[in-house]
């Protein structure tokens, strides 16, 4: 059995006017000590996704359909007490920006210390140990020292080292990473994915990792998710679907890479943009900037389709695997 | 450094008064005094010197401590202050204690549980608090509890002071001298309660939606920690330095409750000296004020840096 | 200008407004009160700066609801016979008078400091700003409190009678700047990063039109959220100073001096002459404020109202 199965996620946003539906449909697994990245653009709904995982949806959302089992457990449905014992003890998150993530007025220690005192019953001492121990695994030096320092006091490479290094303090089965390097220089983006490559493999630690950058999924992750406009658009073997995509949204990113465009003449670019979540086309989300398109497309949301180790939601996956133009 | 260019700007501005306003003669010599005389002594007296041989003089005297002679009481205007400054300072820091310890939980409980019928009341009823001046809600409680239920005394401090420290006589410790604090005390805090309640209420729900907050969250620590420690120290940021402006308001506003209240302080000699004229009085007090006001007000600024530990670093440059 | 009214009109702004009963009851109110202030030379009953009809043995009528009012004084009459209605008008009036004209004067003054701070920026404005820093630490009442009681000593009684409007408009006027300035140097070091500031600088437009004519309009909004909270804070200032005895004289009362001379009396009994000023300055301060708190949350797109 998986370590995580979400199926048929549906989260919403009842809004003053409207209800927002930001997830539809939404289904995807995780064994244990595997690494899944969501793939899509932003507002595609990843983030959602992970934060449903663990119930830090911001006000107004709310699941409306769908269960998530953590080791066979629905988390839906557990109360806050519970969550907060699975929360940064057996799944643990990772935001995007380390500036804003930590604390200003409080030191490293105070932020490492709290989080392993709230799961477990443990002295100052020993749990500054751990901490010392997850800094000097995260490469930041003289990790003693680091402790008594503020937030603002290190760099933007460091912070993102020392959130990781928070994130594995408790061992979890899961961390969940939240494009963990968009904001960071991109010369340092390279160094801090190697980390968390690394460290997941030695520490057995199952990653989900978020992104909107291709490159970055193909690195690190396995298996590879899709998501656009709310659903689920494509699943597969990392290798496989970056290779040999079977929806057109996926080639589409992948043909849109710089390395894919041709010398001298225009980056391959998708007509359009995609929807805003009040603005949701009917049938496949995708269809308005889709070059296959047909009125079977444009009339209803296309079931998903399994093509040897993938799956797509298009009805045209079949096709597509055919043409092998990439 | 900013300190001394106030206390500069105070010390000038007050003693161009003193030379322009009233005539310190008139007081010490009375009307039947030939103009030959009054000449003479005018001279003796110095007051024909240059402006700034004068000024020099004051300044000089000041420091020691003799910032002139009320006409009024006939003693050093300084030691006039000095002997109402504890009754100000009784009002001060019961007003300052109420705030403190009703603004910050019901601030912090109106940031959580914004939806809540007590959160709503409270803002509700804060609106209202702002909008009554102080010297009413001073007027109002007099005529509610003083004279139509005669809970409370309706004027002065009470009989029993107790000396705790050589000068500052205080009310706090006995029953009668507590009992004329409670509805003074309340009074000045009145309006800078909503205040506080409401900036509180504000940054903490700001604070809330910060990405830190959410980190914590994720984290899985309880929600007292998140709110209590991360929330509110950051909170207490801009709160501080809200409060430090504040203190001179609640300077004038002693000035006002005093008046109502017949609270023999600083405020109300201050302006029962400007109704008499009592010009060396009158510098006095608004040098002594100056001199309040500089001090906490760097007093304020250390605390902040204290406990906002980014601006540490970058020192005390501004 | 049709087409700005009906713009407005049709606006997010006047939605907001007819959806909330508060600031509608409270705008209406306020109406109330302005157009029955300011029409008091014709609707109040007496004249209450004409010493002739005033008569000391009318002193101290209770209102008319009262065992020995007379209907001759709906509101009863004060220590000195005056008819508590028409004064209570008139002093209304002189209130609102001051409130908005002393926040004009801030306005003014904060506006035009505030600008040219942050637009010029440096030395320029590292020492206006340090200035509004000190002056607001010091507290504008304060500064009021001091400013008057130095000109009221200077001055005779009776000639400050006579100044006292201007002198109450030019103090609370001038003690106020600070919170304008600040406010709108923070709006123009926003937009000073904005493109259409370095479009007109290209253009040519020298600096006073660049400031005025572009920048200025874009920084209305927040402006518009502290003038309401000046206005009813400009009143309160007054009505402290009037009541303290530095603000209007007895002989030509706003509704501090009104209160102030009743406050020896409700200890004998003639509790109207504070109560019915203070009511009435709170409802005006408290619609005042109501709307203002209106204001704040509809010019403010960040703040999601849970249901």
């Amino acid at each position: 059995m998986a370590l995580l199965e979400v199926k048929n996620l549906g989260i919403e946003f009842p809004m003053r006017r409207e209800v927002l539906r930001a997830l539809q449909g939404v289904s995807f697994s995780l064994d244990a000590g595997e690494r899944l990245g969501i793939v899509g653009e932003s507002g595609a709904g990843k983030s959602i996704a992970a934060f449903a995982i663990i119930n830090l949806l911001s006000k107004p959302g709310r699941i409306n359909a769908g269960e998530i089992l953590f080791e066979g457990r629905d988390l839906t449905g557990l109360d806050d007490e519970a969550m907060r014992d699975i929360r940064g003890n057996r799944i643990s998150m990772i935001f995007q920006d380390p500036m804003m993530t930590l604390n200003p007025v409080l030191t490293i220690e105070t932020q490492m210390i709290e989080v392993l005192k709230a799961h477990r019953n443990i002295s100052d001492n020993d749990a500054r140990k751990i901490a010392v121990e997850k800094l000097r695994e995260v490469a930041i030096p003289s990790p003693e020292d680091r402790l008594k320092s503020y937030p603002h006091e290190l760099s933007g490479g460091q912070r993102q080292r020392v959130v990781i290094a928070i994130a594995l303090l408790t061992d979890p089965s899961i961390i969940i990473a939240d494009e963990p390097s968009t904001a960071l220089d991109v010369t340092i983006q390279a160094g801090i994915m190697a980390l968390m490559l690394n460290l997941c493999k030695s520490h057995d630690v199952g990653l989900i990792l978020i992104t909107h950058d291709l490159a970055v999924v193909s690195q690190v992750t396995q298996r590879v998710v899709v998501m656009y406009a709310g659903r689920v658009v494509e699943e597969g073997p990392t290798a496989e679907i970056v290779t040999h995509p079977k929806h057109p949204y996926t080639r589409g990113l992948i043909k849109a890479l710089p390395q894919e465009g041709t010398a001298g003449k225009r980056l391959n670019q998708i007509p359009g943009s995609m929807p805003t979540l009040d603005a949701i086309p009917d049938g496949c989300a995708f269809h308005p900037r889709c070059p296959h398109a047909d009125d079977v497309c444009r009339a209803s949301v296309p079931e998903i389709v399994r093509v040897g180790n993938q799956f797509s939601r298009c009805g045209k996956a079949n096709e597509l695997a055919e043409e092998n133009s990439l | 450094m900013q300190a001394t260019l106030v206390m500069f700007v105070i010390s000038l501005v007050g003693f161009s008064i003193q030379d322009n306003l009233g005539d310190p003669l008139r007081e010490l010599l009375g009307q039947s005094v030939s103009e030959a005389e009054r000449e003479a002594l005018r001279d003796e007296m110095g007051l024909n010197d240059p402006f700034f041989v004068q000024y020099g003089r004051f300044i000089s005297n000041a420091v020691q401590g003799d910032l002139g002679t009320s006409y009024f009481f006939k003693r050093p205007a300084l030691q006039v202050i000095a002997d109402k400054f504890p009754a100000t300072l009784d009002l001060v820091i019961g007003a300052t204690l109420i705030i403190v310890l009703i603004s910050v939980p019901v601030g912090v409980y109106c940031a959580i549980r914004p939806t809540a019928w007590p959160a709503r009341a409270v803002m509700g009823i804060s609106i209202v608090g702002i909008s009554i001046p102080v010297f009413l809600t001073a007027i109002f409680s007099i005529y509610l509890f003083a004279v139509t239920l005669g809970w409370m005394p309706s004027f002065g401090r009470g009989e029993d002071l107790v000396e705790i420290f050589p000068g500052w006589k205080t009310g706090f410790f006995t029953k009668d001298g507590f009992a004329h604090l409670v509805l003074p005390c309340i009074s000045l805090s009145s309006i800078m309660l909503p205040l506080f309640i409401r900036l509180i209420r504000s940054e903490m729900r700001e604070i809330l939606e910060s990405e830190y907050v959410r980190f914590a969250w994720a984290k899985g620590l309880a929600p007292k920690r998140v709110w209590f420690l991360h929330a509110l120290k950051n909170t207490m940021l801009p709160v501080v330095t809200v409060g430090g402006v504040q203190i001179g308001t609640m300077l004038a506003y002693t000035i006002l409750t005093e008046t109502v209240f017949q609270w023999p302080g600083m405020g109300f000699l201050f302006l029962e000296a400007v109704n008499r004229v009592d010009t060396p009085l009158i510098i006095s007090y608004i040098i002594v004020v100056g001199l309040i006001f500089v001090v906490t007000n760097t007093v304020v600024d250390l605390l902040y840096t204290w406990v906002n530990p980014t601006v540490k670093i970058t020192g005390r440059g501004r | 200008m049709n087409a700005a009214i009906r713009r407005f009109a049709q606006s997010n702004f006047m939605y907001s407004f007819g959806r909330d009963k508060v600031a509608m009851v409270s705008f209406a109110i306020l109406a109330a009160f302005v157009i029955l202030a300011f029409s008091a030379p014709v609707i109040a009953p007496y004249d209450p700066y004409d010493q002739t009809t005033i008569d000391i043995m009318d002193s101290e009528i209770p209102p008319m609801w009262q065992d020995e009012g007379e209907a001759r004084f709906l509101l009863g009459t004060d220590a000195q016979g005056r008819d508590m209605l028409s004064t209570i008008l008139y002093g209304t009036r002189i209130s609102i008078i001051i409130g908005v004209c002393a926040v004009l004067m801030q306005m003014f003054l904060g506006i035009t400091i505030g600008l040219v701070s942050g637009y010029v920026g440096g030395r320029v404005e590292s020492f206006f700003m340090r200035l509004a820093d000190i002056q607001l630490s010091l507290s504008t009442l304060m500064l009021a409190i001091v400013a008057l009681a130095i000109f009221q000593a200077a001055f005779s009684a009776e000639a400050y009678s006579d100044m006292a409007i201007i002198m109450l408009i030019l103090v609370i006027g001038f003690a106020e700047w600070p919170q304008y300035a600040r406010t709108i140097r923070a709006s123009v070091l926003a937009e000073k990063k904005k493109e259409y500031v370095d479009a007109a600088r290209v253009i040519g437009f020298g600096a006073p039109t660049i400031m005025f004519k572009h920048i200025l309009p874009n920084t209305l909004s927040p402006l518009l959220v502290i003038s309401t909270v000046q206005v009813a804070n400009a009143i309160i200032s007054e009505a402290a100073l009037s009541f303290l005895g530095l603000g209007m004289p007895v002989t030509k009362p706003s509704l501090g001096s009104l209160i102030n001379s009743g406050f020896e009396f409700i200890f004998s009994g003639s509790w109207w002459i504070t109560a019915i000023p203070s009511i009435v300055l709170i409802a005006l301060i408290l619609c005042i404020n109501l709307l203002g708190d209106w204001v704040r949350d509809a010019l403010n797109p960040k703040i999601y109202k849970e249901k």
